[in-house]
C-alpha cells in the first residue's frame, strides 16, 4: 500500500510539479483512551500532486472522513507527518490551521453550508473577510467568480431563491475565493439530482483541467468517482487501493 | 476581520429576529432608563434644595410649637399654642448673635380688590421678617414697627397676588378687603418664584402680626417664630440659647419635654435631601438589578444563538475564521444589542424624567454624566454577559460544528 500511495500520476492533464502539493506520511488518528480507543487511521501515506483530480472512496467507518478532516486542516493527526505545499502542518495551533485553511484550501460540503438570508455575493465574499481583503477587491473577485461558475445573473439571490445545483455552485465560488490551490469536496453531489450532479462534476472537471486546481472529492458513489483521474479507497483506517480511475471503474 | 464588517454582521444578525432582540434588550432598557431617571430626580431635588436654602438663607432657624398628643393621637406639629409674641420679644432682647427675629402666622382666605378676588395666604409678621426671610420690597414700602404697634390695617402683596388683583398695576395705595376688613396696600414684594418643590412663594399677602391676630384670626399665639443667626457659625449657639430661654419663659421643669421644636433650615433640607437621596439610591439599586437581569437575558439569548448557528460557526472556521474572529463576532453582537438597548433606555429615562417634572411637578435635572453612565453600564453589561457565549462559540471544534444538526 505504501508503494501504491506514491505512484506518480501520469494520467492527469497537467504535468505534476516536482514537489507534491500534499504529502502525508504514516499518519494515525485515534479517538478516546484505554479500552474504548478508536483507531480511525492506522498509518496512512499519500502524495497528491498539483493538478490532480482525486476521489477518495470507502464505506462508512473506513476512515475516509477522518482523513478528509486531516487533509482539510480541520483536525490534527495523532502521529505522522502532513506537508501541505511544502509546509509541515501536523503540529500547528488552531489559529495557524485557520490561516492555512484560509489561504490553501477551499471546502465544498454536501449540504452547501451557505449563510441563510445572505446574498450569493456576500456568501462568496465570506472567506475574503477573514483573509483581510478590502471591500472593493472582495466585491470584484466575488462577482468574477460567480460569473465563472455561471451565476452572473444570480448574484443578489439568497440561498433559498436558488436551486440545489446553483447553491452548490455558489459554494464552489466561495471555495475559490482566496485562490486556494486545492478544493476539498465532501459528497458534493449527495443532495443533488443527477442532472445537477453532472453540472457540478463538470464544473470541478473544468476547474481542474483549465485552471489547474487540485480537486479531492470524498464520495461513496462510483459514478462520481469516475469523473476523477485517480481513486483512493479506504477500509478500516488504511488505504487499500490507489489507482487511475479508468482501472478502478473497470 | 475589520470592526465595521463585524458590526454590520452583528447588526444583520439582530435584524433577522427583531422581536427577540427587542425582548432581550428589555432588561437593559429598563435598567438604563432607571439610571437616567433616578439620577435626574436626585439631581433635580438637590438643585431644588440648594435653591431653597439660597432663597431662605442658610442662617434661618424656625421655632414651631410642639405637637399635642391627645389620648395617644398626635395632632401634628403646630397644633399647640405655646408660642406667643412675648417669646418673640424675649428672644429679641436676650439671645445674642441674632440678625433678626420675626413671628409668622398664616391663614388662607379670599382677598377682594374692586371687582377682582383671589384666594391666597395671609401672613402676619413684623418688619424683621423681610431680613429674616431674605425678602425685599419691589415697589412701595413695607409696614413699620409703628404699624405693628398701632394694629394698622396695611398690607404688602406678593407679586403673584398683585398681578392677579391689579392686573393693570396701581396696587400701591389701593384697598383690599380680607374677611371684611379693608387694608391699604403699602407695597409689593420682589418676586422669589417657586420653591424648588413647586410652591409659589409670591402667592401671599403680608400684614402686621397684631392686625392678623386681632382682626383676622383672633389667635393670641403665633404659628411659628423665625430667627436668623448673624452668621452661619453662630446658628448652633443661637439654637442653644433660644431653647434655654424658651424653657425658662414657658416655666418648664427639667423633667418636662420641650413644648416647641427648633429647627435649622439646613437641618430641614438635609432631612429632605437625605430622603430624596434614599429614593434615588433605591432606584439605582433597581437599575443595577435590572441591568444584571438584562445581562443574563442577553447571555441566555446569545447562548441560544450560538447553538442555533453552530453550523454557521463551523463554516466560518472552515473558510479561515480564527477563534478570535468568532469570539469578536458574538461579543460585538451582544455589545450591539446592549448598546441599542442602552440608547432606547436613555431615551426612556429622559422621557420619564420629563413626565415626572411635568405631571409630578418634581424638579428633574438630566446631566450628561447620567446619560454617559447609563449608556456605559449598558455597554459593560453587554461585554460582561456576552463574553461567555462568545467564548463558547470560539471554542467549538470546527468538525463537530460543521456536523451539528
Amino acid at each position: 500500500m505504501e508503494s501504491g500511495a506514491t505512484v506518480a500520476i501520469e494520467s492527469t492533464a497537467k504535468q505534476p510539479r516536482e514537489a507534491p502539493l500534499i504529502e502525508v506520511r504514516d499518519i494515525t488518528k485515534t479517538y478516546g483512551e484505554g479500552e474504548s480507543t478508536v483507531h480511525a487511521l492506522r498509518g496512512v501515506s499519500l502524495s497528491v500532486f498539483h493538478g490532480e483530480f482525486l476521489a477518495i472512496m470507502g464505506p462508512s467507518g473506513s476512515g475516509k472522513s477522518t482523513f478528509m478532516h486531516l487533509l482539510g486542516c480541520l483536525d490534527r493527526p495523532t502521529s505522522g507527518s502532513y506537508r501541505l505545499a511544502g509546509q509541515e502542518v501536523s503540529g500547528l495551533t488552531r489559529d495557524e490551521l485557520a490561516a492555512i485553511r484560509s489561504r490553501q484550501i477551499g471546502f465544498v460540503f454536501q449540504s452547501f453550508n451557505l449563510l441563510a438570508r445572505t446574498s450569493a455575493l456576500e456568501n462568496v465574499e465570506l472567506p475574503m473577510l477573514y483573509a483581510g481583503v478590502t471591500q472593493k477587491a472582495r466585491d470584484e473577485r466575488a462577482r468574477a467568480l460567480l460569473k465563472q461558475v455561471g451565476l452572473g445573473d444570480r448574484m443578489d439571490h439568497r440561498p433559498n431563491e436558488l436551486s440545489g445545483g446553483q447553491q452548490q455552485r455558489v459554494a464552489i465560488a466561495r471555495a475559490l475565493a482566496n485562490g486556494a490551490p486545492f478544493l476539498m469536496a465532501d459528497e458534493p453531489t449527495g443532495n443533488l439530482d443527477s442532472a445537477s450532479s453532472v453540472e457540478i462534476m463538470t464544473l470541478f472537471r473544468h476547474l481542474n483541467r483549465d485552471n489547474g486546481i487540485t480537486v479531492i472529492v470524498v464520495t461513496h458513489a462510483s459514478d462520481v468517482a469516475s469523473w476523477s483521474d485517480r481513486v483512493v479507497t479506504f477500509r478500516d483506517g488504511l488505504i487499500i487501493d490507489d489507482r487511475p480511475s479508468a482501472e478502478a471503474s473497470s | 476581520m475589520s470592526i465595521t464588517v463585524l458590526m454590520r454582521t452583528a447588526w444583520n444578525a439582530l435584524r433577522r429576529n427583531v422581536s427577540r432582540s427587542l425582548l432581550t434588550m428589555l432588561g437593559i432598557i429598563i435598567g438604563v432608563g432607571a439610571v437616567i431617571a433616578s439620577m435626574a430626580i436626585g439631581a433635580g431635588a438637590q438643585a431644588a434644595v440648594l435653591k431653597q436654602i439660597e432663597s431662605l438663607g442658610a442662617n434661618l432657624i424656625i421655632i414651631t410649637p410642639g405637637s399635642i398628643t391627645s389620648g395617644g393621637v398626635s395632632l401634628g406639629s403646630g397644633s399647640r399654642t405655646t408660642l406667643t409674641m412675648d417669646d418673640v420679644k424675649a428672644i429679641s432682647a436676650n439671645v445674642p448673635e441674632i440678625g433678626g427675629v420675626a413671628p409668622y402666622s398664616q391663614t388662607s382666605t379670599q382677598v377682594v380688590a374692586g371687582s377682582a378676588n383671589w384666594y391666597t395666604v395671609i401672613g402676619g409678621t413684623t418688619p424683621d421678617w423681610l431680613s429674616v426671610g431674605n425678602w425685599s420690597v419691589a415697589q412701595g414700602t413695607f409696614f413699620t414697627k409703628q404699624d405693628v404697634d398701632r394694629v394698622a390695617k396695611v398690607a404688602v402683596l406678593g407679586s403673584t397676588v398683585a398681578a392677579n388683583l391689579f392686573p393693570a398695576g396701581g396696587a400701591i395705595g389701593s384697598t383690599i378687603v380680607v374677611k371684611s376688613v379693608p387694608f391699604r396696600v403699602l407695597g409689593v414684594l420682589e418676586s422669589k418664584g417657586q420653591t424648588g418643590f413647586g410652591r409659589d412663594q409670591d402667592d401671599v399677602v403680608i400684614v402686621p402680626i397684631t392686625t392678623h391676630q386681632e382682626r383676622l384670626t383672633g389667635q393670641t399665639w403665633v404659628n411659628s417664630i423665625m430667627i436668623s443667626a448673624s452668621t452661619p457659625d453662630t446658628v448652633a449657639g443661637v439654637i442653644d440659647s433660644t431653647e434655654r430661654l424658651l424653657r425658662l419663659e414657658h416655666h418648664l421643669s427639667p423633667v418636662d419635654p420641650d413644648d416647641f421644636t427648633i429647627r435649622n433650615i439646613a437641618n430641614v433640607q438635609q432631612v429632605r435631601e437625605a430622603t430624596v437621596q434614599t429614593q434615588a439610591l433605591l432606584l439605582a439599586a433597581v437599575a443595577v438589578v435590572s441591568l444584571i437581569v438584562g445581562g443574563i437575558g442577553i447571555m441566555n439569548i446569545m447562548l441560544v444563538s450560538v447553538t442555533e448557528r453552530t453550523r454557521e460557526i463551523g463554516l466560518r472556521m472552515a473558510v479561515g475564521g480564527r477563534g478570535r474572529d468568532i469570539l469578536l463576532q458574538f461579543l460585538i453582537e451582544a455589545l450591539t444589542m446592549a448598546c441599542a438597548g442602552g440608547l432606547i433606555g436613555v431615551g426612556m429615562g429622559i422621557g420619564i424624567s420629563f413626565v415626572v417634572s411635568i405631571v409630578g411637578k418634581w424638579p428633574t435635572v438630566i446631566s450628561g454624566f447620567s446619560v454617559f453612565l447609563g449608556f456605559a453600564s449598558a455597554a459593560l453589561t453587554g461585554v460582561v454577559f456576552g463574553f461567555y457565549p462568545a467564548r463558547r462559540a470560539a471554542a467549538l471544534d470546527p468538525i463537530d460544528a460543521l456536523r451539528y444538526e
